[in-house]
Order: C-alpha cells, then sequence, then structure tokens
C-alpha cells in the first residue's frame, strides 16, 4: 500500500510536467486493458514515462537493496548499528569513482560503457574483498569481529588514498563531492537494467536465508550446536549483500542512512524476527528512498539536493527518536 | 534412551591442555553430573559433545562416533544449554524457542505446522504460553532460564547438556529449574550432563558425580562418595563440613576456620 502510494507520489511531483492529477490517469491509460482521456500531451508523458519514472524505479530498486542489506549485515554480525557500508563497500566505490574524475572523464565518452558506476562496482566489491581476505587470514576462531575490524581499517586505507588523489586534483573535488552524497537525477531506464539483475540475484538469496538469520541472533556458539553453519551463512550473506550494495551504489552514489534507519523502522514497527524484517525491509526501503528522493526535485529548484542529504536528514532525528524509545522500554 | 561414550578425550586451547584424556560412560537415562573448581575442564567437556570445542579421542553416542555426524545429525541428537546464553532481547519467547527445531529443518526450508505444534506443546508443558508472545528480554531470570531450557527439549535431543543451568538464579529457582529438568528426563528417558558449582544441589539431583581438576578426571560416584571432606579440601582448597542427612542428602557447609569449633 505504502509502496504504491510512494510510487504515484514519485511520479506526480517534480518541477516540470503536467498537472499532478494527470499523472495517475495516464498511467492507468497506458496499461494495456484501460483506455481514459487523462489530458496528457505526448511531451508530457515522456517526462512522466522516461524522466520520473526510471529515477522512482531506481529509487526503489536502491533503496530495498541497501535496506536489505543493512538488515541481514545486522543480522550476521549481530550489531544493530551496522550498515550496509560496513565492510568497505562505500569506501572502495568512493576510490573508485574518485580515479574516473581524476583520469580524465572527458576521454572516456567515447568509451562503450562508462567507466563510472562500473570502477564503483569493482572498487566496493575489491575493497570487501581485502577485507576478507585480511579479516580470515589473522582472525581464526572469532572471524564476526576480526571481520568488522578489518572492514574498518580498509576503509580508512582506502579514504585516505582517496583524499591523497583529490588533494592533487582539486578539479573533480565537486563532482566527487557530489557523487559521494547519491544522486539519482540522472537515472534512466538503462542504469534500472544496470542493476535489476543483481538486485533480484542478491534479493532471492537474502531472502532464503531469512530463517538463519534469526538462528544467526543467539551467537555462533548456540547457532552451531543448533546445527546450522555459522561461517558458510555469514559468507554466503555477506557476499549477496555486497553484490547488490555494490550495484547500487554504483549508479547511484553513497545513499547514507537507508541502510540503518529502514530495518530499525520495520524492527519497532513489525517484530524482531528476519522472517518479517527480510520482505518489509524490501518494501519500506524501497517506498522510503522514493519518497526522500522527492523534496531534493523541488527544494532548490532548478538545481537538485542530493540526495544523501534528504535521507540523512531525515535519518539523523529518527535515529535519536529510535534511541529514546529504546531507553524508555528498559 | 541413549548412552554417551568418552574414550580419552581431550581439549586443547592453543598450548593450554583444558582437558586430558577423559574417560567415561554415561548409562542411558543417567544423570551426570561434573563438578570441580573453575578451569577444571566442565565446560571444555560439554563443548567438546556440543560440537564447539575440537577434541582428541572419540565421543560416542549409542556406540556411534560423534564426529562422523555432520553438524545437523549432531544437533538431532545432542541438546546444550550454554552458561550464559544469547538471548536476543526483541525476540519473542516462540520466536526463541522454535530455534530449537533447526536441526529437522532443510537449509532454505521453513518450520512446518509439525514444528509449531511441538513448540506450542512444549511451551504449555513449561508453563511459558502466557509468555510466548512476549519478548524474551522483558521476562525474569527465572522465566529466561524455563525459555532456554524449552528451546533444548523443542530439539527432541536425548541427550541434555547443561552448563552451570542454575549459576543465575535464586535459591527457589535453582530448585525449580533442576526439578523441572529432572522431570523432563523422566518423561522423556533424556540422557543429561551437566556442570555445576553448587555440590550440595550437584548431589541431591544428579545420579552420579565426576570430580575434574586441572582437566583430569579425579573420582566419580555418588554424592556419598565424591563429596568427602578431605577431596574437598584437596581440590578446591575450601574448608568445608560435609554432612550427611539422614534420608541420603550430603549437605556442603563452608566454614571459616577461625571461627569454627574444629
Amino acid at each position: 500500500m505504502l509502496a504504491v502510494v510512494s510510487v504515484l507520489l514519485g511520479a506526480m511531483v517534480g518541477p516540470a510536467g503536467p498537472t499532478w492529477w494527470r499523472v495517475p490517469l495516464a498511467l492507468l491509460d497506458h496499461l494495456p486493458v484501460l483506455s481514459l482521456h487523462s489530458g496528457v500531451t505526448p511531451r508530457e508523458w515522456t517526462i512522466i514515462w522516461d524522466i520520473r519514472m526510471p529515477r522512482v524505479v531506481l529509487a526503489s530498486l536502491v533503496g530495498s537493496m541497501l535496506s536489505l542489506s543493512g538488515a541481514s549485515y545486522q543480522g550476521v554480525f549481530r550489531n544493530p548499528l551496522v550498515d550496509p557500508y560496513l565492510l568497505g563497500v562505500a569506501a572502495g566505490a568512493g576510490l573508485g569513482a574518485t580515479l574516473v574524475f581524476t583520469l580524465n572523464r572527458t576521454g572516456s565518452s567515447t568509451w562503450i560503457i562508462d567507466p563510472l558506476p562500473l570502477s564503483a562496482f569493482v572498487g566496493g566489491l575489491l575493497a570487501v574483498f581485502v577485507t576478507y581476505v585480511v579479516g580470515t587470514a589473522f582472525g581464526g576462531q572469532k572471524s564476526a569481529s576480526t571481520l568488522v575490524l578489518a572492514g574498518v581499517a580498509v576503509t580508512a586505507l582506502a579514504t585516505a588514498v582517496q583524499t591523497f588523489v583529490l588533494q592533487r586534483h582539486t578539479d573533480v573535488v565537486r563532482q566527487v563531492y557530489s557523487w559521494i552524497l547519491g544522486r539519482l537525477s540522472s537515472a534512466t531506464w538503462g542504469d534500472v537494467r544496470l542493476v535489476l539483475p543483481y538486485v533480484i540475484v542478491s534479493s532471492t538469496v537474502l531472502f532464503l536465508h531469512r530463517r538463519l538469520l534469526d538462528i544467526m541472533r543467539v551467537g555462533d556458539d548456540e547457532a552451531t550446536a543448533l546445527g546450522a553453519s555459522v561461517n558458510r551463512v555469514r559468507i554466503v550473506v555477506v557476499i549477496a549483500a555486497t553484490l547488490g550494495t555494490s550495484a547500487v551504489v554504483a549508479v547511484s552514489g553513497l545513499i547514507g542512512f537507508v541502510g540503518i534507519i529502514v530495518p530499525h523502522a520495520v524492527r519497532l514497527l513489525a517484530g524482531a524476527s528476519y522472517r518479517v524484517i527480510v520482505p518489509l525491509s524490501l518494501l519500506m526501503g524501497a517506498s522510503f528512498l522514493i519518497i526522500a528522493d522527492i523534496p531534493g526535485r523541488v527544494l532548490q529548484n532548478p538545481s537538485e539536493t542530493p540526495i544523501g542529504v534528504v535521507t540523512a536528514f531525515l535519518g539523523a532525528p529518527f535515529f535519536l527518536l529510535l534511541l529514546r524509545t529504546k531507553q524508555g522500554t528498559r | 534412551m541413549t548412552s554417551l561414550q568418552f574414550s580419552e578425550v581431550g581439549v586443547r586451547y592453543g598450548r593450554h591442555d583444558a582437558l586430558s584424556n577423559f574417560t567415561d560412560t554415561v548409562k542411558p537415562g543417567e544423570w551426570l553430573c561434573l563438578i570441580g573448581p573453575n578451569g577444571a575442564g566442565k565446560s571444555s567437556l560439554l563443548r567438546s559433545v556440543a560440537g564447539l570445542a575440537k577434541h582428541s579421542g572419540e565421543i560416542r553416542v549409542d556406540g556411534s562416533p560423534l564426529r562422523m555426524r555432520s553438524s545437523k545429525r549432531r544437533a538431532q541428537l545432542v541438546a546444550y544449554v550454554p552458561q550464559s546464553p544469547v538471548l536476543p532481547d526483541d525476540m519473542t519467547a516462540r520466536e526463541y524457542v522454535v530455534l530449537g527445531r533447526n536441526p529437522f529443518i532443510s537449509h532454505f526450508g521453513s518450520e512446518t505446522k509439525h514444528d509449531w505444534s511441538i513448540v506450542d506443546d512444549v511451551l504449555k508443558r513449561l508453563d511459558l504460553t502466557d509468555f510466548s508472545h512476549r519478548a524474551v528480554g522483558t521476562l525474569s531470570g527465572g522465566e529466561k532460564q524455563r525459555v532456554v531450557i524449552a528451546r533444548a527439549i523443542a530439539q527432541e535431543a536425548p541427550i541434555l547438556l547443561l552448563d552451570e543451568p542454575t549459576s543465575a538464579l535464586d535459591i527457589g529457582h535453582q530448585q525449580q529449574a533442576l526439578e523441572l529438568v529432572d522431570q523432563l528426563r523422566q518423561e522423556h528417558g533424556l540422557t543429561v550432563v551437566s556442570a555445576m558449582h553448587d555440590l550440595t544441589l550437584a548431589g541431591l539431583y544428579s545420579d552420579r558425580l565426576c570430580l575434574l581438576h586441572q582437566g583430569y578426571r579425579v573420582v566419580s560416584g555418588t554424592a556419598a562418595e565424591v563429596l568427602r571432606q578431605e577431596t574437598l579440601a584437596e581440590f578446591y582448597g575450601v574448608s568445608a563440613r560435609v554432612h550427611h542427612a539422614e534420608d541420603g542428602t550430603v549437605v556442603v557447609i563452608p566454614y571459616r576456620q577461625g571461627s569454627s569449633g574444629n
């Protein structure tokens, strides 16, 4: 229900285009069986279908993927403050993107594929891979905590390299900065096609693990004693969540807070079992990001407010509220 | 009913031998209680049966080696209640107890009606029905302990391992918890191995005591045989009188050296 409303809202609001109430009519008109007179001109339809809709669809994919990954990471690491960027995805992708910006992007416009999402994707995956190799090589038994610490180290390292590169190329700081804050403004159906397979595969794998994520909550020892293969579950979940996160980060930049606040909102509203958290995180994550994307379009018209700013602006107060209610129940 | 045999079981953490050459047989339906000072190897022994500690030697369930089993199959045979269980605060008691059904559910499967009916049945028998939709974080210490035992019972394993099941409870709840275990043992024909610090309770509830010291098995037998003043002084370094009540109960009473009449 919320998801449907938010999709409609996302399609209705924007600086240009038809009057808002005509949009749902136009969408209904384009369904195969229905024929309605919506009064929307072909030019306006283009705005709805080719500019707003890809943006809405991409926002829903990004939002649901980040929320689901966040929920899964929180499950396998048994830490409620963990987000999908924990193991270095963000820093790796940021470094990848920075390198593309500095290596003269104009020269790459003739390339077949845009190198920006590609290098961000590879950077994110590579960072997590390094984290994993380092974490397990030094970790031994307690792999969960050493993995997190390795993630912190890799993040610091990648951020340091990124800062160093940026210092030497101050001309691209603005571009990198706007990438880091996240953007959905340039979304096309091509972007949607690019990330959709990853989101589907990753969500399916995580969805299948929802019962096992509940078992992980009692700790490695007890989960093992209950017959669960703890390390295998953790690795598979981390791989799936990382793959999905890297893919969406590659097209949308680093959108913060979604991966933390949406799973927590679901927990507060619907309970603590991953049976509920996994599917609801998907839906609420999608709705949240579509809605969060709306103020960005109109606040600073004609320029855009980065969506990362909006999510953090909504996210931070929510987080404080969450902490307050948690304190209240103790 | 199921027997549990240990032959020369040893557990090492790095260079430290936590348990050496432990050999014993727990008879079907027997309650064996491991006693001994901190660091004697009681927990290591329980953890090796639960598959949480690598061990040398052989552990057999009804004659067949446990190490050959998959972790799922092992969990169908052995249920383990750790010293301080992790209870996810916001999970409901029912959601928590159903985790015990994991050994019977395929990797990506989900609980069947049968699993849920077993869970509800266990909750009912342990007087937990009223709590089944409460978050476990809101339960009292005694209720939490019952929920953890409920999870182990839902596992339907013939062998139950309890590591310090009563250490966090007051004297009333200690008794309740142990009575519950004993009752379940009778009903289900469980074989129970527990580690306990309270020697009087250990003697009261178990069939047999086994004293461990620095990883070695020192002595095993009934409470009257094991709980002797000299033994306690030697291995616990404790000044305690042992009182044999008329009904056969062995009571261990600590005293202060100076203030005692002896």
